[in-house]
Formats: C-alpha cells, structure tokens, sequence
C-alpha cells in the first residue's frame, strides 16, 4: 500500500497550470452565452417551425416525381454530377501539392509554404469560392464544379500528406538493392501503398462534397440549393418539404455506398 | 457475375498444383468512372476551353484583394468576435447534447435494440443536413442574427460528435464494465467507472476538432443572415469592395491559424 502512496505522491502537481487552463476555459465559455438572446423569438416563429414541419409531412409528390428540367429529380442528379467531378478536379490538384508540402519528399521551407497555402486555401468559405468562380465561368453548374474541386483541397491534400509522410520506406531501400528502375520502385513501392489511401480518403471526401454541392444554388452556382432556398423563403413548405426529403434520401445513399467501397478498400 | 464472364486465369505452379488468379477489376471500374464522367460532363457544362481562357479572371480578383483595406478592421473585429461567439457556444452546447445522444445509440451500453436504431437514425438524418439550410431554418424561427447560427452549429455538432462518440464507446473495452457489474454496482455506475474514462480523452479531442471546423462553418453562415462575418463577405462582394473581403479572408485566416494551432496543442496532449 505504501508505494502505491508513495507513487501517488510523487505524480507532477501542476495545479496552477491546470487553475489557469480551467480558469481561461471558464471566461472563454460566460463570454460566448452573449450569444444567446430570445428577443427575436415570438409567436410566429413558432407557427413557421410547425408549418416547416407539416411540408415536410405533407410534401409536394408532384414536384418529387415528374420529370424534366426543373424536377427535383434532375436537379438532385445535377448536384451528385457536381460533387462527382469537383472531387476528382479537386483530386488531380491535391497530388502534386500533397507531395510538395511532405516533408519527406522537399526540403523543409518549401513543405512550411506548401502548408501555409493549403491552409489559406481551406480558410477561405466555399460561398467565396464560388461567388468568385461564377464572375470566371458564368452562373451554372460548372461554377459548382470548380467551387467543389478547390474547396476539396483544403482537406484532401492534407491527408494525403499525411499516408506520404507515413511510407515506408525499407521496402524502396530493398528494391534499389535488388537493382530495380525508378519507374518500378514507383510502381511496385510506392504506389500499392499510397492508392488504397488515396482512394478511400477521396471516396470520403466526395460524400462530404454531397452537402457542400447542396448549398452552393445559394449564389448560383448549379444544384438543388437554389429551388430549396427559393421556396423557404417564399415560405413554400411543402416544396421546400420535398426537396429536403429527396435530399436526405440521396445523402444517405451515398453515405451508405461509400462506406461500403471504404471498408472493402481497407480490407483489401 | 464479375468471374464467370472473364474466367479466372489457371496457373501451374512447379508441385503440379493448379491455383486460379482472378482477373483484375480494373477494366470495369475505369469504364463506369469514364462513363460516369462523361455524364457528369454533360450535366454540369463542364467546359475546358472556356476554362482554360477564362481562369485569369480569379486571379483578378485575387489581385484586387491585394493590398487589403487595412482601415475596414474596426467594422471587422465586432463581427468576427461575434463568429467566435456563436461557434464557441454552439460547440459547446453541442457536444453537450450529443453525450445523451451518442450514449442511447451505443448498442453495447444500451440494451434495446430499437432505442440504438432509433437514435442511430436521428444523428445520421441531422447529419445530411447542410449547415447552411438549417441556419436558414433556425433564422426563420429564432429572427435574424448569431442566435439562429448557434442553434445551426449546435445541431452539426450535436451529429458530429455524437457519431464519433458512439463509435469510440461501441469499441470500448466492456470487461472492466462487466467486471464492475458483476460487483453489483449499476449499468450507470459502472459506465460512469469504467466506459467512461476510456472514452474521455477521444471526446474532449473530437469536441476540440469540431470547434476548429465551426469556426470556418460559422463564418458563412452570416450569408443566410445567421450572424457574424458572413454578412459582412456578402455585401462587400455586393459592393464588389475586393480590399474589404481581402482583410476579412486575412482576418479569418490568422483566426483560424490559430485556433488551430492552440486546440492542436491541447489534442496531442489529450491523446
């Protein structure tokens, strides 16, 4: 018993440290309840909370089922279109920035800049991005695209950094004492290791690039976010309603899919 | 379906026993990509010419973000504080919410199995919700301003962390649980003793990390009116002020560097 005391009183007291830290989180924390306040809220809010509820039970099947250029339909496979492309534009980018910013592969300095630029990159809000790219290509859906491809590379180029960072190296030192080219280490030593990563972080991505694609009709850059916003804010519920449902349904499909495809390309 | 149009290829290995190769998947994945591709293509006009001669227009832009109007920072920092505000909080409240959440939709800890699904459900459905449409509904019934952007953030985060926290308690190890239980204590007890400190640490990282993302989410959700900066990016690009949206992007920027680098700290430190 006496040295598990013993034991307990020689652990490192910080006391202070640990005062400050809790201290700081405290004031941190009473400062942001500023942000709450209910003056806004009164009896009509409540009413529209209970009309958006009864849209979304009550959708507009019309609008859900029909088909033609306006249906909810072509407008959901326009915004998969969207996420589809933009995370394999944002793909290609990502590689080469990936290997210019492990430290592995460049010098140091070279690496720190690469990663400041991504981090601008990922800081920047996508609406930015896409409000910028539409004065490039014009309202539509290849705006989306290209919005979709750069915000995509905040994250990609990140990770991929981090499956480059973690090769393994031995196997490329074995080869080259086997006498293979250049072109086969890469192929047989470095490719098999990265891919699988690769692809199951690009496959993640692109089910995050569903909800981005989502939002991006807001400044007119293609997709289902702008009928959606449209009828919430001509207070058309049961559009509204049955957009968000077809929507989720799609979102969740992917989720499902993707999941799968990940778990396989993990197993191998 | 995949192995009987393409036979898998016999080889003889020098015993005489013959082992069979599968044939690669690769041809059938290359063609549903390029025909999924092409589609998409078609659908969203994707155009490489106009691309190719119109992309210095973003450059343009750029350039005209540079130099930054340093004199727009007064106007600036009462709306990025109230950024930090509205993701500090909706964070906070948020990864509060998603304990009870992600507890009830654990099937280890909870033992009906209609309960797990339940839950499990209602945090992959607020999940596919963009953050965007439901500040959009939140300013609908909590008025203009951060209000609506905090319920916005609490609700992502309630379906982040919650998902990630159900996860890490579903691959808890239950033997100190079931040692405890067998000790008599309670399921709550023993959750309390002995699933909790063990998932502790991966919450208090992952509500961290969430945070670091709220603040980059927060700033756009001003757009729909949700408060904070993002009202400010959208009138100065109505204005088309480039100088003011190059300060805000730069303001946004060090923010963010270094909330991250401070929460990085303290998750190295957790894990």
């Amino acid at each position: 018993m006496m040295t598990v005391e013993r034991q307990l009183q020689a652990s490192p007291r910080r006391i202070w440290y640990r005062l400050a830290i809790t201290l700081i989180a405290i004031i941190l924390i009473g400062w942001s309840v500023g942000a709450v306040s209910f003056k806004d809220v009164n009896q009509s809010g409540f009413q529209i909370a209970l009309n958006i509820w009864k849209g979304i039970v009550h959708p507009d099947l019309d609008l859900l089922f029909n088909v033609s250029k306006q249906s909810i339909l072509y407008l959901l496979v326009q915004t998969f279109a969207i996420a589809f492309l933009g995370t394999i534009v944002g793909g290609i980018l990502s590689v080469p920035l990936a290997f210019l910013a492990a430290s592995n592969v460049v010098p140091r300095p070279v690496a720190w800049l690469t990663r400041l630029l991504l981090i601008v990159i990922r800081t920047i809000p996508e609406l930015v991005y896409g409000l910028m790219l539409i004065k490039v290509t014009s309202p539509g859906p290849f705006a989306g695209v290209l919005t979709i491809g750069i915000t995509s590379i905040g994250m990609l180029a990140k990770l991929y950094v981090d499956a480059i960072e973690e090769l393994d190296v031995k196997v490329l030192e074995s080869m080259t004492s086997i006498g293979c080219t250049t072109f086969e280490k890469i192929r047989y030593g470095i490719m098999p290791q990265l891919l699988s990563v690769f692809l199951s972080v690009t496959i993640y991505r692109f089910d995050m690039n569903m909800r981005e694609a989502s939002i991006l009709g807001l400044v007119g850059a293609g997709g289902i976010g702008a009928p959606l916003i449209f009828a919430m804010n001509s207070y058309k519920w049961s559009q509204a309603g049955s957009i968000l449902i077809g929507l989720v349904i799609l979102i969740l499909l992917i989720e499902l899919l993707s999941n799968k495809m990940r778990a396989k390309l993990v197993k191998g | 379906m995949y192995d009987k149009l393409f036979p898998p290829k016999p080889i003889v290995l020098p015993s005489g026993k013959n082992v069979y190769q599968k044939r690669t998947r690769l041809p059938l994945i290359v063609l549903i990509l390029i025909v999924a591709i092409y589609y998409s293509v078609q659908l969203t006009e994707f155009n490489l010419h106009k691309l190719v001669n119109r992309i210095g227009e973003f450059f343009v832009l750029f350039d005209e973000m540079i130099p930054p109007n340093w004199s727009s920072w007064h106007e600036l920092t009462g709306a990025l504080l109230d950024t930090l505000q509205m993701s500090l909080l909706g964070s906070l409240l948020g990864s509060l919410l998603a304990v009870p959440f992600a507890v009830a939709a654990s099937s280890n800890v909870v033992r009906s199995r209609v309960i797990v699904a339940l839950f499990k459900t209602i945090l992959s459905l607020l999940r596919t919700l963009p953050t965007l449409v439901t500040a959009l509904i939140a300013t609908f019934v909590f008025g203009l301003g951060p209000m609506a952007g905090v319920v916005a953030i609490t609700l992502f985060t309630v379906s982040y962390v919650g998902k990630l926290l159900y996860e890490q308690i579903e691959n808890a190890d239950m033997g100190p649980f079931e040692a405890m239980e067998s000790l008599g204590m309670t399921r709550v007890q023993a959750f309390r003793n002995a699933v909790f400190p063990q998932v502790l640490p991966g919450y208090l990282s992952t509500s961290l990390f969430c945070f670091e993302g709220n603040v980059r989410h927060a700033a756009i959700l001003g757009y729909v009116g949700a408060g904070g900066i993002g009202l400010l990016i959208k009138e100065d690009i109505g204005w088309r002020d480039y100088p003011s949206v190059g300060m805000i992007i730069l303001a946004l920027v060090v923010t963010v560097y270094l909330i991250e680098t401070v929460s990085e700290h303290f998750r190295k430190k957790l894990i």
